[in-house]
């Protein structure tokens, strides 16, 4: 005998919800955030306004980390220092997408990448996007490689908030 | 410490909408493993409860919302949460209750109801992303996982076609599963090439390699040493239990392995008494919400060397009929992805393999140990069980 043996639960399909076929009850949740920063992360959004990117450093474990943070989870002391590290790096891995943050198709597709950062340990760095690398996936894939070296594009220091979107993208950088 | 062994298993079909309510899947499920146990809701002395984000459903404190169609009222009650390793971390839960002494009987249910968010989840999904460095980016939920099948591709050299050789393997074990997700497999002659043609999601993500948003429930009654011996003649022990969490920090260390599920897998080898995984465990279903992460996972318990996988899945070795059957269930590709409820689900499969009872599904080769893992939260835990007869 094949287990699971009649197993229950009745399928639905999304006409049936839109014809009334099965009744619904509908609500809508209005929640706003407003998170303060942080030490560490306030202190990175300070630097990222000023066009220049913090890390911070915990000489026992020799490592020198972004996203910083206050503490190192390793050793769980302080941090010794805040170092500024350049706006260039490696790319550790990227996609294409095709989809926007609520699953609506784009035109022209995104290319997410993790950046390991110039002047941080090895294999360290942080989710950005790419951006001049082309407009359709057969372009990206050709101009965009796992381990070229990128730059950070910055937004004109005027209109700068100190946000992570204060560097617009990252774009190929020659070697 | 007490020995724990499983005594039944339950499930719902797995489905993209159900009508049902959380609570009634949730009942549907417990009834059905309370039923193979041969027990009733008065032999159960505690509950153990897994449920996905709160924000699915709408609905805070789900736990106890869920709580009477678990089973749960007037019980010790508790549930917990590891984002898609909940599902594997249930079993543990629940193993804890019982290999304490404190209870003879604990009941494990595992629910999910992913349809209520309108018109998709996604916007729910997002919020794992850190608030302030990384979701103002415009993320979406398969950002984290195209870029680590990126990272594994290109360390291994991995083609596209073998990660879409899982899909193929996956979906058409799933047809033989009576709770398969209508439409999850397009066909019963699907190839690598329909795979591969299939839209690009995320890029190198199709969509046929993509588990789907699913409703269901599954559930598992555990019991002491004592209480098993006077219900079954062929119980099925709880040999090792394993659990780990790595760094929200992601994009400081190297996805194209999940070193977390290592040290999960060798908890559990450890207390099971394995040494050589590869010979001691004889049917695995490794977490696959994705096609690669099945591969990945392999990997990481210890079942393929580092980059391995990929040869293995294309000599055979992890098909029914394979030496390491693996997903014989079809997984969460084949079968669908009710998040807490799909590593219950392949806890369930793992259980019905090791008593012969996978009908069309049952492995050929003979197996005496089998393993369940799943994976979740921020690509960062690991939670494994190995269960013997």
């Amino acid at each position: 005998m094949m287990k699971p043996q009649n197993a229950r639960g009745v399928p639905l399909k999304d006409e049936d919800l839109k014809v009334g076929k099965v009744l619904t009850t509908e609500w809508r949740v209005k929640a706003d955030y407003a998170w303060d920063c942080g030490i560490a992360i306030g202190r990175y959004f300070d630097g990222l306004k000023e066009g220049k990117i913090l890390a911070t450093r915990c000489r026992r474990c020799r490592r020198t980390v972004v996203p910083p943070r206050i503490f190192c989870e390793w050793c769980f002391k302080p941090m010794d220092e805040w170092v500024e590290v350049r706006d260039t790096g490696r790319v550790n891995t990227f996609s294409v997408s095709y989809f926007s943050w609520d699953m609506t198709p784009l035109e022209k597709p995104e290319v997410p990448a993790v950046i390991e950062i110039d002047g941080c340990s090895p294999g360290v760095g942080f989710m950005h996007l790419l951006g001049e690398v082309g407009d359709n996936l057969d372009e990206i894939l050709r101009r965009v490689k796992v381990g070229m070296k990128v730059r950070a594009v910055w937004k004109p220091a005027d209109q700068r908030t100190g946000a992570i979107t204060d560097i617009l993208y990252f774009k190929p950088e020659e070697e | 410490m007490e020995r724990v062994a499983v005594l039944g298993a339950g499930m719902t079909r797995f489905m993209r909408r159900a009508q049902e309510t959380g609570k009634e899947l949730a009942w549907e499920a417990a009834r059905m493993a309370l039923d193979e146990a041969g027990l009733t809701l008065k032999d159960i002395e505690c509950v153990a409860l897994v449920s996905a984000p709160d924000a699915f459903d709408g609905v805070h404190m789900k736990g106890e919302y869920l709580a009477d169609g678990a089973g749960a009222t007037r019980k010790p009650f508790m549930r917990s949460f590891v984002g898609g390793g909940s599902g594997v971390f249930a079993i543990i839960h629940g193993w804890y209750h019982v290999a304490s002494g404190h209870f003879d009987t604990c009941l494990v249910v595992a629910e999910e109801k992913m349809s209520s968010t309108m018109p998709h989840p996604q916007a729910a999904f997002n919020t794992i992303y850190d608030q302030f460095t990384e979701r103002p980016l415009g993320v979406n939920l398969l950002w984290i996982f195209a870029l680590e099948m990126n990272r594994y591709m290109q360390v291994h050299k991995i083609p596209l076609e073998t990660i879409a050789q899982v899909s193929v393997k996956n979906k058409l074990n799933g047809l033989d599963h009576p709770c398969h997700q209508e439409g999850i497999t397009p066909g019963p002659d699907l190839t690598v090439k329909d795979v591969l043609d299939s839209e690009i999601m995320v890029w190198p993500v199709h969509r046929l390699m993509v588990s789907p948003v699913t409703d269901g429930a599954a559930a598992l009654v555990l019991a002491s040493e004592r209480v098993a011996k006077r219900m079954t003649d062929k119980p099925v022990w709880i040999e090792g239990v394993g659990w780990h969490l790595d760094s929200s920090y992601w994009t400081n260390r190297d996805l194209y392995y999940p070193k977390y599920v290592e040290y999960a897998a060798r908890m559990a080898y450890r207390m099971a008494g394995i040494t050589d995984p590869r010979k001691e465990i004889h049917v695995v279903e490794p977490y696959d919400p994705f096609a690669y992460k099945e591969l990945h996972h392999l990997e990481g318990l210890l079942l393929a060397d580092k980059g391995e996988a990929p040869r293995l899945l294309e000599k055979g070795v992890f098909n029914r009929d394979g030496d390491l059957p693996s997903c014989p269930s079809g997984g969460l590709l084949g079968v669908g992805n009710p998040i807490a409820a799909a590593g219950t689900m392949k806890v369930a499969e793992i259980f019905w393999q090791l008593r012969g009872e996978a009908g069309a599904r049952q492995v050929a080769r003979p197996v005496k140990r089998g393993l369940a893992q799943a994976w979740g939260d921020l690509m960062q835990v690991g939670t494994v069980v190995v269960l013997g007869r």
